[in-house]
């Protein structure tokens, strides 16, 4: 960006700009600085490293709904399409050790199975919403029901267990790390940084903030506005598919209740971030720090006893109402200046 | 009672000024748009604005009425200071605007939207059949036909302007004030606008006016302030001002030559030719061919099917029937895309609606057409900063503050930076749709003598437009319309408004068909 210009634009409008920016930012280093006033745990390593491993699930999935939300679009249905493709997953690694051992290609081919399913899950959303016509929010609201009860009915109501060899051969997806940092922080680093350079760089992100913004202008702009809208669906397709191969090695099962209200999760994060839930305007850091907001919220009430455990969706709630109250708070200021 | 004897028992009322602003000051951000304002309306008069785009207007009747607070100034009603903290306290004391841009809930009917937030009621529930029936009967005083139970998404721009005026209507107006209403009525709307206008000047409303159209000010104004770059010029009688004085006032300096020179026979090779095109229920069996540097004009009344038939040639509507050939070669069109790397551009008419991304500030909407120029994998964002520079200077494009949203800007700088758009693409055909709808007279000049550049240079140009001047002013050739056919194509002298409206009406030519919508 061009610095010059920054400098030129009235110091007003760049301090409230730089705030909204880091709103977000702030919130966490505050969160950060609450739970180490709780409890001196909070701030050990080990702690730390479970806080960003656990948010890089539902960060991982967040990022790819920063996409679809920009694009003006909505995904319900990430939470079951996560519970099945781990279901699925775990069925065909299961019968595969029977013929080809517990053994690396099995992973591969269980990693490989996810990837194709998560983007066919993705593309059925997509174009069924843009071909079909459907607003976005049934189309997944209808999909969403669609997946789950597909991994309760190959569960058989239970719950799918992957083999006891296998998870050992599986484990360092999920345990495992590099120089110290554990690989699902690593990949949720990578999924950013992608998403970022996507979202911001390139034209297929510049065309989602068109359609977010004015879908009529995107089409009078020779955008391929159903092309594009789909294409929000399949990375988060991927993105879920992503999240569930570092997913499935942590629990090594899957049932019905697998992934339940990750997608509400999912778009808090999003929201949180900064992103705006009627499409046109996308930040993949914010949601990145708001997936972490999310997890800090519910380790912090984990290490300390003034509120229970129990009440961690009642805070989490909380948070995405202020989060979403202040962002329009600073709307309003910017509209009656 | 007669019109002479209104006016005399009006004539005490009217020397009385309702509504006054004193040395306004106005300002966004680090840029002031307006500079020691002082305006006086009084009971039943027509006071006119004029002032380019962007020359403060919009921005000093919301101050009147409440939308935007003063920098610093006062606003005085029946000469004591008051404060109209939001547009509800202005509408309090009577004064009501029509903003420049439409302000209709488009998902709810016309008299959901007449009485929004002033629901009737009965009891504890609204009241619908008296709404009804007065949407109807405000309705009907605009000799506007429109049923008031259709969604306002299904009406015409000039229909949903109406709606805007009959709400304006209902609401008891003291002091109204009127921002381009006319941008996108049809001549016969004007009027009956124009009678409503004298009907309440005569009952003694103070009525504010806005219009970059020279006539209609000469017609219906009897003041005139003049802004110009934020600026109170001077406040005189309409009755001593010719146009071209006003416009000389407006601009600052004389507009010497309205329209470029056409030098005749310049025409070259054909480079696009339409044969048989059809779209059903609008258009017929259009054909035409368009020459490397003319103008081909496209006249007709609305609903004629001219938008459509550019639709349809572009990709963005579904032709039935046709063929396009450009420069001799067969083509197909199926999308925009196609039609851009067949080199065709199409300026849409509505630049809020489907040209530009208002959220957004000027360099992702200069790009976004021709997107791929400016890198496949990653933008190359300096090279977007140099075209936006580029653009600024080659279409004059005056924006404050080059990071505010295009949203902000006035009309004429979203028109320069819609037509910088769509350059970009670098056609060699551009279909203009209105090009100056709301664009003040000076910038009007620049966009045609814009247009004659383009031709020079060997480009073509199809023009869509229903002002007659600039039909006539720009066009080497006429195509008219009427229901759906071209009923002849006009050259020479017999490109007049006489013939155009004979063609028009299909009393001449082609016989039409019947559309229905
Ligand atoms: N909300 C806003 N924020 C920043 N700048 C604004 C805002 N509203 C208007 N401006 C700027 O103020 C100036 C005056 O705009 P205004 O809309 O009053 O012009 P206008 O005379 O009504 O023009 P037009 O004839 O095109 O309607 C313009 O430069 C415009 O960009
Ligand atoms: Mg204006």
């Amino acid at each position: 960006m061009n610095s010059l210009e920054r400098t030129e634009a009235s110091s007003s409008s760049r301090f409230q700009i730089d705030f909204k920016a880091l709103g977000p930012f702030l919130a966490l280093v505050a969160l950060f600085v609450l739970g180490a006033a709780i409890n001196d745990a909070f701030l050990s390593g080990g702690n730390l490293a479970n806080i960003f491993t656990r948010a890089a699930f539902i960060g991982i999935i967040a990022v790819g709904a920063t996409f679809v939300i920009t694009a003006g679009g909505i995904d319900l249905s990430v939470g079951s399409m996560a519970a099945f493709i781990s279901g699925a997953m775990i069925v065909v690694m299961n019968t595969l050790v029977a013929t080809l051992g517990a053994g690396i290609e099995t992973v591969l081919i269980g990693v490989l199975l996810s990837v194709v399913l998560g983007v066919a899950a993705g593309a059925v959303n997509g174009l069924v919403s843009t071909k079909g016509k459907i607003e976005a929010f049934i189309v997944t609201l209808g999909t969403m029901g669609i997946y789950r009860s597909l991994v309760t009915y190959m569960a058989d109501g239970g719950t799918l267990s992957l083999d006891f060899e296998m998870r050992g051969v599986y484990r360092p997806v999920y345990y495992g790390d590099v120089l110290g940092i554990p690989v699902p922080v690593i990949v949720f680093f990578a999924v950013a940084v992608a998403g970022y350079v996507l979202l911001n760089m390139t034209p297929f992100g510049r065309k989602c903030f068109a359609i977010g913004s004015n879908e009529q202008v995107a089409r009078y702009s020779a955008i391929h506005v159903d092309r594009v809208k789909t294409l929000t669906y399949v990375i988060q397709g991927l993105c879920v598919s992503l999240a569930t191969i570092i997913y499935v090695p942590r629990l090594g099962s899957a049932s019905s209740s697998t992934g339940v209200l990750w997608e509400l999760e999912a778009i808090a994060a999003v929201i949180i971030g900064g992103t705006m839930l009627k499409g046109g305007y996308g930040r993949i850091w914010g949601t990145v720090v708001g997936a972490i907001m999310l997890t800090t919220i519910g380790n912090i009430l984990n290490l300390t006893d003034a509120i229970s455990n129990y009440l961690n969706g009642a805070v989490q709630g909380l948070i995405i109402i202020v989060a979403v109250f202040l962002q329009r708070g600073d709307w309003r200021r910017k509209k009656s200046k | 009672m007669t019109d002479a004897a209104v006016h005399a028992v009006n004539a005490d009322l009217r020397a009385q000024t309702r509504l006054s602003g004193r040395q306004i000051c106005k300002s966004f951000g680090s840029a002031q748009v307006l500079f020691d304002v002082s305006i006086d309306l009084k009971a039943g008069e027509v006071h006119a604005l004029l002032g380019e785009n962007g020359a403060g207007k919009s921005t000093l009747v919301k101050i009147l009425s409440g939308y935007h607070q003063p920098t610093s100034g006062a606003l005085l009603l029946d000469d004591a200071p008051v404060e109209f903290h939001d547009s509800e306290v202005a509408e309090s004391h009577g004064v009501i605007l029509i903003h420049q841009e439409l302000n209709l809930a488009e998902q709810l009917t016309v008299e959901e939207n007449i009485f929004l937030g002033r629901e009737i009621k009965r009891g504890w529930f609204l009241d619908k059949t008296t709404m009804r029936l007065e949407a109807k009967k405000l309705l009907d005083q605009l000799q506007c036909d429109v049923d008031p139970r259709t969604r306002i998404r299904d009406l015409s721009v000039s229909d949903r302007q109406m709606v805007e005026i009959a709400k304006a209507l209902s609401k008891k107006a003291e002091i109204l004030i009127l921002d381009e209403p006319t941008a996108v009525l049809t001549g016969r709307e004007v009027d009956i606008l124009f009678d409503q206008i004298k009907r309440l000047r005569d009952q003694g409303v103070a009525i504010l006016y806005i219009s970059h159209k020279l006539d209609e000010i000469k017609a219906i104004a009897d003041r005139v302030t003049v802004l110009r770059d934020g600026r109170h010029i001077t406040t005189e009688p309409v009755a001593g001002l010719e146009k071209d004085d006003m416009a000389r006032l407006m601009v600052g300096r004389d507009i010497k030559q309205m329209f470029p020179d056409r030098a005749p026979g310049h025409a070259g090779d054909i480079a696009l030719s339409v044969r048989n095109l059809s779209v059903d229920g609008q258009v017929r069996d259009a054909s035409f061919d368009l020459r490397r540097g003319e103008v081909l004009g496209f006249a007709g009344i609305v609903g004629a099917g001219r938008t459509a038939l550019m639709e349809a040639i572009i990709g963005l509507r579904e032709r039935s029937a046709g063929t396009i050939e450009r420069n001799g070669a067969p083509v197909t069109i199926k999308d925009l895309q196609d039609a851009k790397n067949c080199g065709i551009a199409y300026l849409t008419k509505d630049r809020k609606g489907s040209g530009l991304l208002l959220n957004m500030d000027m360099r992702p909407n200069l790009t976004l057409l021709a997107l791929e120029k400016f890198g496949r994998v990653i933008i190359d964002r300096k090279a977007e900063e140099a075209a936006l520079e580029a653009a600024i200077e080659a279409f004059d494009i005056r924006a404050a503050d080059r990071k505010s949203k295009v949203g902000d800007f006035s009309g004429g700088n979203q028109q320069k930076l819609l037509l910088a758009k769509v350059m970009e693409t670098d056609p060699e055909i551009v279909i203009i749709d209105e090009p100056t709808r709301g664009i003040d007279i000076g910038t009007k000049s620049q966009i045609y003598h814009f247009i004659g550049d383009l031709t020079n240079r060997g480009k073509s140009v199809i023009l869509l437009s229903s002002e007659m001047p600039e039909m006539l002013g720009l066009s080497d050739r006429i195509a008219v319309m009427a229901a759906g056919r071209i009923t002849g194509i006009l050259e020479g002298n017999d490109r007049n408004e006489h013939e155009i409206m004979r063609h028009a009406t299909g009393i001449s030519g082609k016989q039409g068909v019947s559309v229905h919508e």
